[in-house]
Formats: structure tokens, sequence, C-alpha cells
């Protein structure tokens, strides 16, 4: 569980997919499974799977959004969706 | 309605919650059987068609299966195909009535990872349990829990199916998974299998199924329910936890013993027969592409439900459940909380409902018959 006082906050952090997590496409988005917790998560955009899928090859969230060209309009609801997606552990902090 | 269930009632890539009954073989005669099982059938999957099938389910990345039967555990080859599956990254979560667990079985099953044990249960004692799954059964099940207790398993599943006679019980079934550090999952009877004969003597009353809904309320986020109750939803203004459809052929399935694919494990019927892991193409073939799934997958009709404000909530309940009840699938569910069903059942004339298929049942015993010479 990742502990988050302000969405924006986000931003600046370092995150990954956990490795329990598997990502299947599906016609919405996707789905995420985590082995751990046996939860299910729905993915309810492409782009947020596009974001999700990007997290580790960026530094921050802040540059994974930039990358993936989200416009800064979407992304309060971009960050309330990667919130989350860690509480539900489906992300976590990188370390390093 | 959301978008995201219009989404999945037009289908996923691949299942999300998929059933396999391994065997129709079974040491128990459970009055409520969804699948008539208890003889082997000579035709069902071999080890090798089964870890074809397991191979196949990998490369359409389905997360999980859910093993059942039967008595799963009765396959000579049952710790193989598990130790296959989860090799190939494919959970498993397997119901059993606990007859084979052992303490070296139990040890067995808590060493394994992604492995999740569901012991079946219908009573908090032994009169309550045994009347529907058979004598001795309720000791059975214990003994089992016990054993996975010993072995530090951790948090298996104790699996009820909710009846006119155990619903009094959900505070002590909840007590009772409580104490073993147990996760309870209570389900919906269906008048599937063997149940369509004791359904009408064990499904909940109208008064029972309030009771059902205002319980699931209270402790549903800690209670497991393969969101199978959500025809209650039109008791009141707040649905159930879960998702609110039936998941047939679009979400769900049922590979059976020999290799047949079905909507959902309720519908063991050729009506619900979608096709065999045996034919050309496979499961994946009949997923993405058999008659019947591309149907379930279009808009269905209300009919007859299409004028009652709640149709939202309840979205019809259970095709299952109508079926072999003899009710039209667009229309209301025999269970309908708001009187509908009953008045349809009244309707349906005596000897006219769908009987299940592949019975397996055992023979009854044999009764001497004594001759006397003329």
């Amino acid at each position: 569980m990742i502990a988050v006082d302000a969405p924006s906050e986000l931003l600046g952090r370092a995150l990954t997919l956990h490795p329990q997590v598997a990502l299947r496409p599906e016609p919405f988005g996707a789905l995420a499974y985590h082995y751990g917790t046996r939860r299910l998560v729905f993915l309810k955009h492409p782009d947020v799977v596009r974001v999700v899928r990007a997290l580790e090859h960026h530094d921050t969230v802040g540059d994974t959004f930039a990358a993936c060209e989200i416009a800064p309009a979407r992304h309060p609801a971009f960050l309330r969706a990667l919130t989350s997606l860690s509480d539900s552990e489906m992300l976590r902090d990188r370390a390093g | 309605m959301t978008a995201l269930v219009e989404q999945l009632k037009s289908g996923l890539d691949a299942p999300i919650c998929l059933t396999w009954e391994l065997t129709y073989a079974c040491n128990l005669e459970c009055v409520h059987c969804l699948s008539s099982s208890g003889r082997r059938d000579p035709r069902e999957l071999t080890t090798g068609e089964a870890k074809a099938v397991l191979d196949e389910l990998h490369d359409l990345q389905v997360f999980y299966i859910n093993i059942g039967g039967g008595e799963p555990m009765i396959r000579r080859d049952f710790f193989e195909l598990v130790e296959y599956s989860i090799a190939k990254g494919i959970g498993v979560k397997f119901s059993t009535n606990g007859a084979f667990i052992d303490g070296a079985k139990a040890r067995r099953l808590a060493a394994m990872d992604y492995l999740d044990v569901q012991i079946s249960l219908d009573g908090t004692d032994a009169v309550t349990n045994d009347a529907v799954r058979g004598n001795g059964s309720y000791a059975t099940a214990i003994r089992a829990m016990d054993h996975l207790r010993a072995a530090d398993f951790g948090p298996f599943k104790i699996s009820v199916v909710v009846t006119r006679h155990n619903v009094d019980q959900l505070d002590e079934f909840k007590a009772l998974a409580d104490a073993y550090g147990a996760q309870l999952r209570i389900t919906r009877l269906r008048p599937s299998g063997r149940g369509a004969d004791s359904w009408h003597d064990l499904h909940p009353t109208n008064d029972q199924q309030r009771q059902i809904y205002e319980w699931l309320l209270a402790h549903g986020d800690h209670v497991l329910t393969g969101d199978s109750f959500f025809h209650l939803n039109a008791l009141g203004d707040e649905n159930l936890p879960g998702l609110n459809l039936c998941g047939a052929g679009r979400v769900v399935c049922l590979i059976d013993p020999i290799g047949d694919v079905y909507a959902c494990p309720f519908v063991i019927h050729d009506e619900f027969k979608a096709g065999n892991i045996r034919d050309q193409g496979g499961f994946t073939q009949i997923w993405k592409s058999s008659n019947l799934f591309t149907e379930l997958r279009q808009p269905q009709s209300a009919g007859a439900c299409a004028s009652c404000g709640s149709y939202d909530s309840c979205q019809g309940g259970c095709m299952a459940a109508k079926f072999f009840t003899g009710l039209p699938l667009d229309g209301p569910d025999p269970e309908c909380v708001g009187g509908e069903g009953e008045l349809a059942l009244a309707g349906v004339a005596a000897g006219t409902t769908p009987r299940p298929m592949m019975d397996h049942s055992k023979p009854p015993p044999a009764t001497p018959v004594s001759f006397r010479r003329k």
C-alpha cells in the first residue's frame, strides 16, 4: 500500500506494476489480476493501460504522463485511477 | 447501468471465471448436485487432453480456474493437473467435500502458491448438512478443515449453498469460518442437475430472500457470493457488492468432464452447449465464435419484465433458474422478489419443464425381490 496525501503528490513518484500482477488486454482496456491478493480490477480505458505499462520506463508518474501525451486536463482523472490501483496494491513504489 | 457492465455483456476476449468439472465421479450424492454427479463417465478427458486445455487457457491469459466435479480429488491425476496449471500461471480454486484431504494432502496443498480450497458445507450442524449432502458428510468436511488448519494452509473457503433450512445459520457459518481463519462463501441454490428435483423443497422462501439480502448488505464486504444473488437487488435501493449481471457465455463458462463447454455451470443441457474442446479449434474457437456464445452476447430482451421498474436492479435474474423451472428466459426469475415468479410457476404445465442432461447419479440401491414358483 502506498500512502498518498493528495493525488498530485503522486506525480513525483516512481511507480511500477506489482510483480504478481498480470494485465490482459480487453476491448474496453484491460483486466488486471493480482495473484497475491486474488483481486481483479478493470482498467476501463486503453490510455490508462498505456500509462500503467509505461510507468516502469520513466522516472516519475509525471514523466510517464508526458511520454504518453496525456493532456494536463486529464491528469486528475488519471491520478485518481493510479491512486486506486496503488490502494489495491496493483501498483507499488519502485526502488532506486 | 455502467459502461463497463455494457462492455462485459458483449463478452470478453477470454473468460474471467471458468469452471472446470474434472470428473462426474463423486463419493457423495448431494440432493442438489448441479451436475447430477455420482459415477465417472468413460469419456472423461485424459491427462494429456486436460493439459492441452490448460495450454490453451494459458495462451488466452486466463488468470485462474475453478475446479469442481463430482469430487475432483478422486481423479488420480488431480495433483498433477493442479501443479501443471499453477506452473503455467493459471491459479486454481477447487471445490471439494474434503473426503480426500488427510494430513499429508493438506500439507501438500498448503505448500502450493496460487491455490485456493473451497470446502462445501450446507449446515453448521450434522443434521442440517447431512440432510442435503448425505450421512457423515458434515464430519468429513470438519475433519478436512481441521487438517487444513493444522497444515497452516491459511484462509481456505467454506462454501455454502443457501437453502430454506440453513438460512438461519448464516451468522453461525460466519462464526465457524472466523474460528478457522477461513473465508465464507455463500451461493444461490439453482434447480440444476439433481437440484431440479429438490429445488421446490429447498429454495428460500420470499421472506428468507429478504433475510439473505439484508444479511449480505451487512456482511457482504467480507463474504464471497460469486455474485450469485443479484436477483435480490430489486428488494432495495442498495445493490449488493459485485457485478450485477448474468455472466453466462460472456464472462463465465463451464467445461464439463467430457470436454463439453456450457454457458455456465448451472445449465448442463444441450440447449446451452456451445461445443466440445475435442472439436477442431478447441476451447478458444468455442469461446470466441460459437453460435451460442455469440448469441448470448447480443443485447437480451427484457420481455415480460420490460414494464417492471426493478429490471435494472435484478436484470431478470438467472437464466438457469428460469430454464429448469420451465419459465421463459425473457421473463421473471422463479424467485423474483416481486412475486412474479411464483405467479409464472403456477402457469407451468406439469411435465413440461426441461430435464437436466448428463445424469451420472448412482443407481438406487438394489431392493430385494422375492420370486416364488407357482
